[in-house]
């Protein structure tokens, strides 16, 4: 669900296809039938911003069915955790959790905590567990229990306020009947989907979810992805073979740019970022960033040796390793807040490396006046994207909205080389880093990111040389002698996969994370990566046939954290740590050899029994028990119900996307209700359901990719041989759409939204569904989003039409479901266009 | 008709040099219509691009075989009732075209309903009785030691004639060239016992390649296991040598009848008709030369 | 589809004893794209079908006037054999676009190939007719030998063979008429040998002309009908649009030809001044109508085609009548 998986990652979809031959039922749910669909067993068409509800409408078949793995939920999940008296859920508050803040747009989130669990307040008064938010609660820090054991349970799951309870309270709304008329799915297919996902799980079998960005591009995304991890816990499906929730990520290696991140808020390892006021010390970022139980007990230990790597001899005790040299963040520099700032002025200069945003944006035409106000703007890319060549031909300049001779900004292109003219590694979803080694020299003048920033970093360092300034010192005392080659002078990229995997004190490379230490003697750059450079071997580029090893295949590149395989495999055994069943054995207790064994590296204390008790006072891993799985947390155990790490809810609700032309039939909440807007001129949102006017904007539209083009274009619009294979930008709708708006097949319509319109080529298919909501009916028009005005094959691009409407843990767009007119024909040209735009405005308003 | 009177070449004439046949088994019923195929010949070929627009037929915008495209991946949208094996699937696509097709009101999901989307990468069938390789004049194309069909560029003078005289619409002369093109199953890529560039692309195997008789057992082996899973629909096409063409270097299994995929039901090389076409030629031109001669008789100048 | 779905069909052309299938109205096709390609060919070519049969049959009617003693008829004859078999290099070499291309057609013999034969039979047949002409040149009192002999022999394949080159195809119209289409193109070659020679004869050698060129209309559209009557279907491919109107002015040229020839005839009416107008008219007509029929023939080629259903239909019917599973 959430993907397209064989268009957008048909390399992958090649394991689909095997599992399918070897017996696999292959179920995709998308509103659009797609090239995964035509291999799939069953698709089922969906709305585009319902899968919560239909997610939903499968917890809640388990419940009231009694189909879950009760031993796995009884034991490995919170599902017996009793959750605090103060705690008041959507169904109690018609849509709405207890400790909302309307006017602030955020939960105070102390009601959602454990009963009985102590908040504890940390440094400046500041709640702990709000502080861990998105990227940041990967490892779900904090859920800082007080002790060891939640304080109240009931392992028999009755207490009415236990997880469990509540869980099955919460979804009981959640019928076939509920998930039809949100979804537009018949009661039939759902629940042929919930039967099946039943049917192959248990002690014998396992099913996996496969989501990408049509689940996280919403207002709501990160919930969608909470609720298939409910199904999967409550099926026993995580930490097991065959089991999991696959995130297809969108680049080759952006899963590397959430471990090393790119991100605004955390550190390499999901280290989070320091507050600029609460976390003024070391201490206190250990303080309120570190769980006694689990292994984030060993935060301090993770983010001295990161600091030591990063600013070696200078990183001592008495200066806390350059805590201080860290920046700070006051809350919010993610992408789009980004883009208001520099539309506002706030904001002199801007990177953009591999990336587009022109063209790949949500409301990219506020991207493009944004950039229009910068007064440098540096962008490093395979070929002259659009982002690079706004001032002059952006499609604002023929609207007279921007004029190229009053565009102050100062563009320095950079040409990159690509993946094949310079060695690195990927990180791809199942967290494997993959090296890859240079095929040929880059062109010209044609540089890797590696060499760019590291010479960048040298000649800014070169000018500071000499300084007296403390506020230089972060970057003079910066390790930043790597090893060059060649005549360009390219630094060794082992070299850094070195540094990242870290060192002991003998300055040998580690085996893994567990020898890490808060005294300084370790340095690390990014904790979970540590033993990628293992006994100076570069782990990551090994290529041992799958011939030639074990199924799991464990000497085929380097996965972290350890080269574990699948995480939290101590799952995949009973709590007695005797495989589920022999079909499924993966990772089991050795009681002879007093040690975990099995298929894989054991994700566990590997001589912990699994009759282990800590005992009064035992901190990081050594206070979990033997039985608890999910090591990462403080409780040991899987979250059903999420007390911290989440801002919109410890449990998914169904809302409906921002623009939606529905009403939200299960809560008089319409949409969520922390989501995040931007409500200004430049970003107006059209009338939503049932607001007047909102019948202006009747179809909901969906962005997606084509196998034959790559993400913003750049890499693929450029090239004769893909370019050809989809000429032109085109938009799919369904015959009775076509006949509802006149639309001709092969001709022109344009899609007009409250911000801007665009046209595209009609390509009328029995693939895209009416699908009956309630007694109307959703026509849905898709749009690939590749296009832009540059390369051998232009367009409008898909994105100008979506809004700034963001989900709130994670500041993703919700691109993947808004309103839009269709209109047939082509678009008004030059400064007609804005005028078009506004007048359709008008008429939403005036209705 | 195995006793043919003029015999095809074969890579029988290289003695000892002859290679096990090699050739391609296309399983449609895997293919994802990725188009890595496509791209992957283009390149390794040096084909030249061949931009025709929006088609509007499904996701196909390359349209067919020919000089500048050697791997095609169709596209068919169908309508089929699920379960009712009568049920005639038409080109959804197509009939859209046509705009007839929207009644009026919702169509509601059901379970008649039924929708399925055929992909297929075509190829050059590199016969063993092959229409091109007969028809050529000037001995450009010939019968490589893999029992594979190739066409040497330096020696085509673009006649054309191979173009008329392959069963399938393949061989094409490229406009500006005069010559003619087509897969040549990556032949230098055989001869350092490489994948072809096509079939190494392939992410779901939908493209094997191999020695064609064990292709052959393979593809027989997949059709059944797919008819025991219910889908009778399969079936193989240009996997025998009873056929017109002396079976297919590179044969298929098909979800759906060989129109649907643009490829003929019963391709006959029209080296089979020779006997025939020569026999009337002849015959003609001694009826010419009978009644030139009985134009003078009884008549004395 | 047409009750395939249940999986009783096996591999084709391996079992026998299945039900017979409902067979279906016509088998669909992929967005109407053509199964087979349709000529490359320049327009040269059709002109050279034209000017290849007026060479070979020029050297039959040369040859014979040769040998019957009416030297101003062989001529007039030599001189048509000549201009075609002088022209029809030209053409092709204009095709392929560079003299040298049309060396490699005689680079091999290739029996599987008419375009080879054919090749081969043209290069003959300009020598022998270069060399029959040049004596009738020099000896205009010769009754014949050796050279006029070869002339003829290869003279008349040379007519035919290019229907071979056509019917010996993928392409259906073509390829199922291909036992009348030489017959075709022989009698069109033979009315524009005759239609050459009436063009200057003079009246007292002309009666063989005459005669060959009507007998040749006669023949001509005799066997034109044969084919389209037992092409069925695809003679759609001859009848409708642009081959069609060519057919139409290649069947009503020939017809005024032969009607002119026998009004210019010595037993018609009028002068014998007009006698000879009309039969050069009767002959320019008869030029013209052989050149229609060669486009004719080739336009079908390309509407045959074009139409995937031809291509389809046809099979499906042959494996319908041969009792094949899957018609």
């Amino acid at each position: 669900m959430g993907s397209n998986m064989a268009e957008a990652h048909p390399v992958g979809f090649q394991w689909v296809v095997e599992a399918r031959e070897r017996g696999a039922k292959v179920i995709h749910a998308d509103p659009r039938f797609t090239r995964t669909s035509a291999i799939a067993d069953l698709h089922v068409p969906i709305r585009a911003g319902s899968d919560i509800a239909f997610l939903g409408g499968i917890v809640n078949y388990i419940l009231q069915n009694g189909r879950e793995f009760r031993e796995y939920v009884q034991a490995y999940t919170n599902a017996r955790t009793i959750v605090s008296d103060d705690f008041r859920d959507t169904e109690d508050l018609d849509g709405i959790f207890s400790g909302l803040d309307r006017e602030g747009r955020a939960y105070d989130r102390g009601s959602w905590q454990y009963k009985g669990m102590e908040v504890q307040p940390a440094g400046g008064g500041e709640f702990t567990v709000e502080k861990a938010e998105g990227e940041q609660a990967h490892g779900a820090h904090g859920g800082e229990l007080s002790e060891g054991e939640p304080p109240y349970e009931d392992p028999t799951l009755e207490d009415p306020r236990c997880v469990f309870q509540l869980l099955k309270k919460h979804y009981a709304r959640y019928t076939p009947e509920m998930v039809e008329r949100i979804c537009g799915v018949p009661r039939e297919a759902s629940l042929e989907v919930a039967e099946s996902l039943c049917e192959n799980s248990g002690r014998e079998r396992t099913s996996a979810f496969v989501y990408s960005v049509g689940w996280t591009q919403h207002s709501v995304g990160v919930q969608y992805i909470r609720t298939a991890a409910i199904i999967q816990l409550l099926l026993g499906n995580i930490g097991r073979p065959g089991g999991g929730i696959m995130a297809l990520r969108g680049h080759a290696s952006i899963q590397g740019s959430t471990d090393i991140p790119t991100l605004f808020n955390i550190l390499p390892g999901y280290l989070p970022m320091p507050q600029a006021e609460a976390e003024s010390s070391l201490d206190a970022y250990v303080d309120s960033n570190a769980s006694p139980t689990g292994f984030w007990g060993n935060t301090r230990a993770y983010l001295v040796s990161f600091l030591k790597a990063w600013w070696g001899e200078a990183a001592r005790y008495e200066n806390e390793f350059c805590f201080d040299y860290l920046p700070r963040i006051d809350p919010d520099h993610s992408h789009y807040r980004t883009v208001v700032d520099m539309e506002d002025n706030k904001l002199e200069g801007y990177f953009v490396m591999g990336e587009n945003p022109a063209v790949g944006s949500a409301n990219a035409k506020l991207q493009r006046l944004a950039l229009a106000k910068l007064k440098w703007l540096v962008v490093r890319d395979l070929v002259e994207i659009e982002t690079a060549t706004f001032w002059m031909d952006a499609p604002e300049i023929e609207t007279g909205e921007l004029a190229t001779e009053e565009i102050g900004t100062e563009v320095f292109l950079m040409p990159a080389a690509s993946h094949t003219e310079k060695d690195g590694s990927f990180t791809n979803t199942q967290r494997l880093l993959q090296w890859h080694h240079k095929a040929v020299e880059p062109e010209d003048d044609c540089r890797s990111e590696l060499w760019f920033m590291y010479h960048l970093g040298r000649r800014v360092r070169e000018k500071l040389a000499g300084s007296e300034r403390e506020r230089d010192r972060p970057i003079l005392d910066l390790t930043w002698e790597y090893p060059t080659v060649g005549p360009d002078e390219e630094p060794d990229a082992e070299a850094v996969l070195a540094e990242i995997g870290g060192f002991d004190a003998e300055d040998e490379p580690l085996h893994d994370y567990l020898p890490l230490r808060d005294d300084g003697s370790t340095a690390c750059g990014c904790w979970i990566y540590a033993g990628c450079y293992a006994d100076r071997v570069n782990q990551t580029a090994r290529r041992v046939p799958g011939r030639e090893q074990s199924w799991v295949a464990p000497e085929w590149a380097w996965a972290w954290p350890m080269n574990r395989r699948i995480l939290y495999n101590r799952a995949s055994a009973d709590p007695e740590g005797r495989p589920w069943s022999e079909r499924k054995r993966y990772v089991w207790w050795d009681a002879e050899a007093g040690r975990w064994t099995g298929e894989d590296i054991p994700d566990f204390v590997a001589d912990m029994a699994p009759d282990y008790v800590p005992e009064e006072g035992a901190t990081a891993q050594r206070g979990l028990r033997g039985d608890e799985p999910f090591i990462m947390q403080g409780d040991g155990r899987a979250w059903l119900f999420a007390p911290s790490g989440i801002v919109d809810g410890p449990l998914p609700a169904h809302y409906e996307p921002h623009e939606s032309p529905f009403e939200n039939p299960l809560y008089a909440q319409q949409a969520n209700p922390v989501r995040e807007e931007y409500r200004r001129p430049d970003n107006p949102y059209n009338p939503t359901f049932p607001e007047p006017g909102w019948d202006v904007y009747p179809y909901v539209m969906t962005t997606y990719r084509l196998t034959e083009h790559h993400t913003a274009g750049g890499m693929s619009r450029t090239l004769p041989f893909l370019a050809e294979l989809q000429p032109e930008f085109f938009c799919e709708v369904s015959p009775e759409l076509a006949a509802e708006r006149g639309l001709e097949h092969r001709g022109w319509a344009t899609i007009v939204s409250s911000r801007t319109a665009i046209e595209a080529r009609v390509l009328v298919t029995g693939r895209i569904k009416p699908l009956a909501i309630g007694d109307r009916v959703v026509h849905q028009v898709g749009l690939p989003y590749h296009w832009g005005h540059r390369g051998i094959t232009t367009g409008d691009s898909a994105n100008d039409l979506f809004p700034f409407a963001l989900d709130p843990n994670v500041h993703i767009q919700e691109v993947k479901a808004a309103t839009c007119d269709i209109r047939p024909g082509r678009r008004p040209r030059g400064p007609a266009l804005p005028e078009f735009v506004a007048r359709v405005r008008r008429e939403a308003e005036e209705r | 008709m195995s006793a043919h009177l003029i015999a095809t070449p074969s890579a029988a004439t290289y003695g000892e040099e002859a290679k096990p046949r090699k050739g391609f088994f296309t399983d449609t019923s895997v293919c994802i219509g990725c188009k890595a195929c496509e791209v992957a010949c283009k390149e390794w070929n040096h084909v030249p691009p061949d931009p025709q627009g929006f088609s509007g037929s499904s996701l196909d915008n390359s349209g067919e075989l020919g000089a500048n495209r050697w791997r095609h991946v169709a596209f068919i949208e169908q309508k089929v009732s699920v379960g009712i094996e009568e049920a005639a699937p038409e080109s959804f696509v197509e009939e859209a075209a046509r705009q007839n097709l929207v009644e009026e009101g919702l169509d509601p999901h059901s379970d008649e309903d039924g929708f399925r989307w055929l992909m297929s990468s075509d190829v050059c069938k590199h016969c063993t009785e092959a229409g091109c390789l007969d028809a050529c004049p000037t001995g450009a194309l010939f019968r490589t030691e893999f029992g594979t069909v190739v066409v040497q560029p330096d020696i085509c003078n673009g006649c054309g004639y191979c173009v008329v005289s392959c069963p399938f619409g393949v061989i094409d002369q490229r406009k500006g060239d005069g010559r003619v093109w087509k897969c040549t199953m990556c032949y230098d890529r055989l001869k350092d016992d490489m994948e072809p560039a096509g079939a190494q692309a392939c992410p779901t195997d939908s493209i094997q390649y191999g020695d064609l008789e064990e292709l052959r057992e393979r593809a027989a082996r997949r059709v059944e296991r797919l008819h025991e899973r219910g889908r009778g629909e399969a079936r193989l096409y240009g996997d025998s040598e009873d056929d017109g063409v002396g079976g297919f270097g590179a044969f298929f299994l098909l979800l759906d009848e060989p129109e649907t995929y643009r490829l003929p039901a019963d391709p006959v090389v029209p080296t089979r008709r020779s006997p025939e076409v020569w026999a009337a030629a002849l015959g003609a031109a001694a009826a010419l030369i009978g009644g030139v001669a009985a134009s003078f008789l009884g008549r004395r100048p | 589809m047409s009750g395939d779905g249940d999986g009783r069909r096996g591999r084709r052309g391996k079992s026998g004893s299945e039900p017979s299938m409902v067979p279906r109205e016509r088998p669909t096709s992929y967005y109407g794209r053509p199964i087979v390609k349709g000529p490359v060919w320049k327009p040269e070519i059709p002109f050279y079908f034209f000017f290849g049969g007026l060479a070979g049959a020029s050297a039959c009617l040369a040859a014979a006037a040769t040998f019957a003693g009416r030297p101003r008829l062989a001529r007039r004859a030599w001189a048509g054999a000549f201009v075609g078999v002088s022209v029809s290099p030209v053409l092709l070499i204009s095709d392929l676009g560079r003299p040298a291309r049309f060396l490699y057609m005689l680079r091999v013999v290739k029996v599987t190939s008419p375009m080879s034969l054919g090749a081969w039979l043209l290069a003959a047949n300009g020598g022998a007719t270069t060399l029959a002409a040049a004596l009738n040149v020099l000896m205009p009192k010769r009754r014949g030998g050796f050279p006029e002999v070869g002339a003829a022999l290869v003279g008349a394949p040379l007519t035919t063979y290019t229907a071979a080159l056509i019917t010996n195809s993928a392409i259906p119209a073509w390829s199922e008429a291909r036992i009348e289409m030489p017959f075709v193109f022989g009698a069109s070659a033979a009315a524009s040998a005759a239609g050459a020679a009436m063009l200057t004869v003079p009246a007292e050698e002309a009666e063989p002309a005459r005669a060959l060129g009507i007998a040749a209309v006669v023949v001509e559209e005799a066997a034109w009908r044969v084919m389209l009557r037992r092409l069925g279907p695809l003679a759609k491919a001859y009848e409708d649009g642009a081959p069609g109107r060519d057919d139409k002015a290649a069947r009503a040229l020939g017809a005024a030809g032969a009607v002119a020839f026998a009004l210019g005839s010595r037993r018609g009416p009028g002068s014998v001044r007009t006698h000879r107008a009309v039969s050069t008219a009767g002959g320019a007509l008869l030029l013209a109508g052989a050149v229609f029929r060669r486009w004719a023939v080739f336009k079908a080629g390309i509407a045959s085609a074009a139409d995937p259903h031809q291509t389809a239909d046809l099979q499906r019917e042959r494996m319908a009548a041969e009792g094949r599973p899957g018609a």
